[in-house]
């Protein structure tokens, strides 16, 4: 067993579901945006 | 005495033969029983089976040997070894899922985010027995997305793309058997019992079409290495949306999509020779996958749990919809919604499940790309 390996792999994990969290995050943000730009638009038509 | 020895030489060939090859015959006929009995992924569980008997046949014509090379091992050269069979099939998936009941509510892509905790997790176990690149290809099953993980697993050169993908294909089919355990030992009956009433939402033509464009530019500059996999599956998500490709659209999802994982079963077979199967490392890979379904399971119910430690009563999370992140589409969101009903037969929470299950699509190919850029691909 190469415990070693948890030096390189726990910081990863880490990184990783902050990274996956942040990218998740903005989309979401990004699709309250579009809903309500797209929704303002509709309603002028 | 020329004719018994040109009778005898007709059946060479079964000296050629190994008892790991007869145990390959074994698993591919198990893959095929489990295709056609069972009903398990039987579009890929069945390429796969049949191809591993044809490719560990002694001296297979099927794969290349020596100077002669085999149509399975052309495939693999022509549409494996550069990713473009798994992203072809992204464009059919892309065009098959319907973001409508997610964008009506944004808030559930978290649980797709959480839920790829078990890829994660796997990749620091799978770490202490195998060297970094095989490792983080053997997290990726617990993207439970075939593509992702046979774009990441080629990606980074692993050896052991045969068992990634058995083992990927077959806890995808079993997650009816595999999540129910764990989301109950994850929740108490009161939790499992919490309704969440759905009102539906409203979202625009404009918003589903900008949705993939969106998509695909954000993840692209997060993770490049993504873009990609995000990329042709957003691709065939605006063909369906964008309402003026219907033809194309309907190609993709049926055409396309069957040709794709007619070859894709087979190609992945060609990886499956005894030589690469029979091994230990490959019972360790199957339990390693297993670890990596359970973590996803558990990471998206305990992040609901923990949503739920801040909103008020009357507004709690049934957790259970966590474990539907999980890029397993529609099972996991089917036995979420099965297991609500089963504790209360008026607690429908299918609307939920299956938004958070589409959510899982994304974030799965999200953490393939974040895999990758980590390894720094």
């Amino acid at each position: 067993m190469n415990m070693a390996s948890l030096a390189s792999t726990l910081p990863m994990m880490l990184v990783g579901m902050l990274g996956i969290f942040l990218v998740i995050g903005v989309i979401i943000l990004a699709v309250y945006l579009l809903n309500r730009l797209t929704a303002k638009k509709d309603d002028k038509e | 005495m020329d004719v018994l020895q040109t009778f005898a030489g007709l059946f060479a060939n079964f000296g050629n033969l190994t008892w790991q090859m007869v145990v390959m015959w074994a698993i591919g006929g198990l893959l095929v029983y489990l295709g056609i009995v069972k009903k398990m992924e039987p579009s890929l569980l069945l390429p796969m089976g049949f191809g591993a008997i044809l490719v560990n046949l002694p001296l297979s014509g099927a794969i290349t040997q020596g100077d002669t090379e085999g149509p399975i091992t052309a495939l693999f050269e022509a549409g494996m070894s550069n990713e473009l069979f798994p992203l072809l099939l992204f464009i059919g998936i892309g065009a098959m899922i319907d973001f409508g009941p997610l964008l009506e509510k944004p808030w559930l892509m978290l649980f797709g985010a959480a839920a790829q905790f078990g890829i994660f997790f796997t990749l620091a176990v799978a770490g202490l027995f195998f060297d970094l690149p095989d490792a983080a290809s053997i997290a990726i099953i617990g993207a439970a997305d075939g593509p992702t993980a046979i774009f990441v697993a080629n990606t980074l050169g692993s050896k052991y793309l045969g068992a990634i993908m058995v083992a990927a294909y077959s806890y995808m089919a079993l997650v009816p058997i595999v999540q129910p355990p764990v989301i109950r030992l994850c929740t108490t009956k009161k939790e499992r019992m919490i309704r969440m009433p759905y009102r539906k939402g409203n979202v625009t033509q404009t918003t589903k079409i900008l949705f993939p464009i969106v998509v695909t530019v954000l993840a692209g500059l997060v993770a490049p290495a993504s873009v990609a996999l995000v990329g042709f599956l957003m691709f065939g998500n605006l063909i369906r949306e964008c309402g003026v490709l219907n033809s194309l659209s309907e190609t993709a999802q049926n055409v396309l999509a069957n040709l794709i994982t007619i070859v894709l079963g087979l190609t992945v077979a060609g990886q499956m020779t005894a030589d690469k199967f029979v091994k230990p490392d490959t019972l360790l890979i199957l339990a390693l996958g297993l670890v990596a379904f359970v973590f996803d399971t558990a990471g998206g119910v305990l992040f609901a749990k923990l949503l739920n430690l801040f909103l008020p009563e009357g507004k709690k999370l049934n957790p259970m919809i966590g474990a539907a992140g999980i890029s397993a589409f529609p099972m996991s969101g089917r036995v979420v919604n099965q297991m609500g009903l089963a504790e209360d037969n008026q607690n429908f929470l299918l609307m939920y499940s299956i938004s958070v299950n589409v959510s899982g699509q994304i974030a799965s190919v999200i953490a393939g790309g974040l895999i990758l850029t980590l390894m720094g691909m």
